[in-house]
């Protein structure tokens, strides 16, 4: 079936634009770098059609390349495998990648530094798929860190910019905290199981009973969920998630709202049965999860830039995400990382496209009326906010609710923070519309806002469409084989999401379209909390104080200074001295008269036969 | 050490040849440590090979064969050429520095 | 008998040893020598070296030592001059050498039987035939590489001391 194709062809197209793209001229740019992802995608789709996806009649399937370490008992092999999970993957990766792909080809066209974005674009995407494709721990983890560093290099784009390298240095160094607790994760699975291939260590799992308590598979959960909230940007490893705004926008489409930030819940998904095992695991990130979610619709509310609405909103919709998995409702939650991707790429896209046509501004407080002149921006954006309202019928509703109703039946009050947190949702992202598209127009008189060019609004045209439509994909119901039944919950449930959801939009309306009048009065009246919220609840300074100083002065007083400078260069710039030292010493006895030399000779011999005579037995 | 008067057997003792190599040998060294002047530190080098020379012989005596003659006989001869070129040499470095004194020969110092 | 004369020899070689230690001019320290080597050739007639006995009179003392005095007339130098440093082996190495005269002796005397005695004519090898049967046989080579030492000598003095063909 030759799934190795599938990341390759990508990989084929960052080494390509990689070393040649700075000779090649950008039409030869774009169709190596597209033209990889749409050959990826087709092949995907024919791999896809191949294994019977499209009839509803997939099963599992393994391909093994070569053994990859070999080393006492441990066996690694390069396995892919395709089964049903990781073709959603497939096609959200590679589809809305392909999308994204398209997108930038346009937003990028007048950037420097062309080739290089593409390039980091296509390693991304093999990356990616080297993740959802891996049939073992280890190949996942590759991918894992592999997306890390593709971020790195993305977010930090503009790298003549403090502020994104910064913003890139965070994501990593973030995420490696997280990458710390899932290698840990992996080697008590390997010491536990003996094996990281995914088909024996489920297998083994199966066989065991359900830890009550903590033990080791419950340390195994939280550890894997450790690695889930660096990458997936949870509580408290969120912070990298806004900052990472700083990159191009087809970046944050891509890598912080579609693809990379769902790896986390792709590997929980995937390590069900070992959750499902530790009694206590799922609880604990459905916790994390709802937890995360309002914290990040909260601050969500009060944001100006356009950029970090969409970001804040993320780690909501991911956190909702997180509430879907640890309820037990993994198909759910599946069904809302291929919503998500939907609405949340168009999202950013059609931000991207807004400011495109305003050249560059991104603070809502200096756009307005923009509806008529970026009419096909604001209408699919629209699209999207209906979407990740829960509006009925759109795809946002129907994976929103089945994570809703899991998390009723798991605690109401789950369900209830949850509906509230839709209701914020739904707020936030019709305030940032209203504001942006509605209203006078505040900004900069000189800008003339142009609707962008067909490269940008085709694929913002397509997401509409599966942001729309996309709930009619019964992903559910696809991956019942793997998770079980979907739950069915009872209908007021839906009524209350809905209505909330509705009414968030209209509360939207009210603050921002009819009376704009009321939230700057409520800021004012409410100035403490506005200003918590304004400022992410001090969250990157308290960790700035607590973390990072300390680290940063423990390395510079402790390390450097007292152990390399005075210790180890002590000791190597010690030894050379005490040898020069010694050298001038012995100096002394190179007197340059020839009867000194004489002198040594006699004493010499002296010793030498009072040694030997005295060793006679003298 | 048996000393005459007091014991006149028909022999000198052996120990008495050793014993006066050895000082003849340590004047030798005394006189290559202590003078200034090459050609007497040479002189004092040739004293040392002839106490070696004695030793010889009074060995060669003691065990009744006459290897030590010859091996008395080739230092005699290697002694002769390094005396040539030894001299030799004290000729050129006189020609260049003008003087005889062995302190003056110590460019190797520092 | 044996012992008197080697008692005179002795002490003939040691006054002149220590002449040539002491002595300024560097004629009187070669003269001294000589002194040396023909008391030397006394003892070496003792102990039966005849042969050796010739042969240090006419090598060393008719031909080296006249070398030497050539040498020192050339050069004619002169007294020599006080010392203008003291360098350590002036002050270590008259204790140094007594410490090795002291213990060598003590060797000897340790390694030796007391009863070991030299009497003139009791060893008969040292004839110039029994040499000449011994050197031309077992001592070929060494004797074939020393006359080639010896041409070496020769060249190597007369390269270093003549004048430079300009």
């Amino acid at each position: 079936m030759q799934l190795w194709l599938i990341p390759l062809l990508p990989l084929a197209g960052f080494a390509l634009n990689g070393l040649f793209g700075r000779r090649l001229s950008k039409a030869a740019i774009n169709a190596i770098a597209v033209g990889s992802v749409l050959l990826s995608f087709l092949w995907v789709l024919k791999t896809l059609n191949t294994l019977g996806a499209f009839n509803g009649s997939l099963t599992a399937y393994n391909e093994h390349y070569y053994t990859w370490i070999q080393s006492g008992a441990l066996n690694i092999g390069v396995d892919f495998a395709i089964d049903r999970l990781t073709a959603v993957w497939l096609m959200i990766v590679t589809g809305v990648g392909l999308l994204i792909h398209i997108y930038a080809v346009g937003y990028m066209a007048h950037e420097g530094g062309y080739y290089r974005f593409f390039a980091y674009l296509n390693l991304f995407m093999f990356f990616m798929l080297v993740l959802v494709l891996g049939a073992n721990y280890l190949l996942l983890f590759v991918g894992w860190e592999g997306v890390g560093l593709c971020s790195y290099l993305l977010i930090g784009f503009y790298f003549l910019e403090k502020f994104a390298t910064d913003a890139g240095n965070k994501a990593f160094i973030v995420n490696r905290i997280g990458d710390f607790g899932f290698s840990l994760a992996v080697f008590l699975i390997w010491t536990h199981f003996g094996s990281l291939d995914f088909g024996t260590v489920f297998g083994k799992v199966q066989g065991m009973p359900v830890e009550p308590n903590v033990g080791w598979i419950t340390a195994i959960s939280l550890l894997l969920l450790v690695g889930a909230t660096g990458k997936s940007a949870q509580l408290p490893l969120y912070v990298w998630l806004p900052d990472a705004m700083a990159g191009p926008t087809p970046v944050s489409a891509l890598i912080h709202a579609a693809t990379m930030v769902t790896a986390g819940i792709y590997m929980i998904a995937r390590s069900a049965p070992i959750f499902l095992h530790s009694a206590s695991a799922l609880d604990i990130v459905a916790i994390v999860g709802i937890a995360t979610a309002f914290f990040a619709a909260t601050i969500g509310l009060a944001q100006t830039d356009i950029k970090k609405v969409f970001a804040y909103s993320t780690v909501s919709q991911l956190g909702y995400m997180f509430v879907g998995l640890g309820t037990g409702a993994f198909s759910a939650s599946v069904f809302h990382v291929m919503t998500h991707a939907f609405f949340k790429a168009l999202l950013f896209l059609g931000a991207g496209s807004v400011i495109h046509a305003l050249s560059g501004e991104q603070d809502l407080r200096r756009m307005g009326g923009l509806a008529k002149k970026i009419p096909i921006t604001c209408v699919t954006l629209f699209c999207a906010g209906v979407a990740i309202a829960g509006v009925p019928p759109f795809s946002g509703f129907f994976s929103k609710d089945a994570i809703l109703a899991a998390a009723y039946e798991h605690a109401p009050w789950m369900y209830w923070l949850g509906v509230f947190t839709a209701g914020m949702t739904a707020f936030y992202v019709f305030r940032a519309l209203f504001l942006c598209f509605f209203g006078e127009y505040r900004g900069d008189p000189h800008l003339h806002p142009h609707e962008s060019p067909p490269s940008m609004w085709i694929p913002l045209a397509i997401l509409a469409a599966l942001s729309l439509g996309g709930g009619y994909i019964n992903i559910p119901k696809f991956l019942t084989p793997m998770f079980g039944e979907p739950h069915e919950g009872e209908p007021w449930l839906m009524y209350v999401s809905v209505a909330m959801g509705l009414g968030g939009i209209l509360i939207a309306y009210l603050f921002y379209v009819v009376a704009p009048a009321i939230p700057e009065g409520l800021a004012k009246a409410f100035s403490g909390p506005y200003r918590w919220i304004y400022n992410k609840f001090y969250v990157d300074e308290f960790y700035d104080a607590t973390v990072v100083e300390p680290v940063i002065d423990g390395s510079r007083e402790l390390l450097w200074r007292i152990a390399d400078v005075r210790m180890i260069d002590g000791v190597v710039n010690g030894a050379g001295t005490t040898a020069s030292a010694m050298g001038n010493l012995l100096r002394r006895a190179q007197s340059g008269y020839i009867r000194d030399y004489a002198g040594w000779v006699v004493g010499g011999a002296i010793l030498v036969i009072a040694y030997l005579g005295l060793k006679g037995g003298l | 050490m048996p000393f005459p008067p007091f014991q006149m057997i028909a022999g000198v003792p052996l120990t008495w040849y050793l014993t006066l190599s050895v000082v003849l040998f340590a004047l030798g060294v005394a006189g290559f440590l202590f003078r200034r002047n090459i050609i007497t530190v040479f002189m004092s080098i040739e004293l040392m090979l002839n106490a070696v020379n004695l030793s010889f012989i009074a060995f060669s005596y003691k065990l009744k064969q006459n290897d030590g003659h010859i091996f008395s006989f080739f230092v005699m001869v290697v002694a002769a050429a390094e005396a040539a070129v030894g001299l030799a040499i004290i000729l050129t470095v006189f020609k260049n520095r003008q003087t005889l004194e062995i302190d003056e020969v110590s460019s190797l110092k520092d | 008998m044996d012992a008197v004369l080697f008692l005179i020899f002795a002490a003939i070689a040691v006054v002149c040893a220590v002449n040539l230690v002491v002595q300024t001019h560097p004629i009187a320290s070669a003269l001294s020598l000589i002194g040396v080597m023909g008391s030397l050739a006394g003892i070496y007639l003792q102990l039966g070296g005849e042969f050796i006995a010739a042969a240090q009179l006419v090598v060393y003392a008719g031909a080296i030592m006249v070398l030497f005095v050539f040498v020192i007339m050339l050069l004619n130098e002169g007294k020599e001059r006080k010392a203008k440093r003291r360098l350590w082996v002036t002050f270590a190495g008259l204790p140094l050498l007594l410490v090795f005269v002291a213990l060598i002796h003590n060797l000897i005397l340790h390694v030796l039987p007391p009863s070991d005695s030299v009497q003139f004519g009791a060893f008969t090898g040292g004839t110039a035939g029994a040499i000449g049967m011994k050197l031309f046989t077992a001592y070929l080579l060494p004797f074939e590489v020393t006359s080639v030492l010896i041409l070496i000598a020769i060249v190597g003095a007369i390269v270093l001391a003549r004048k430079e063909v300009d």
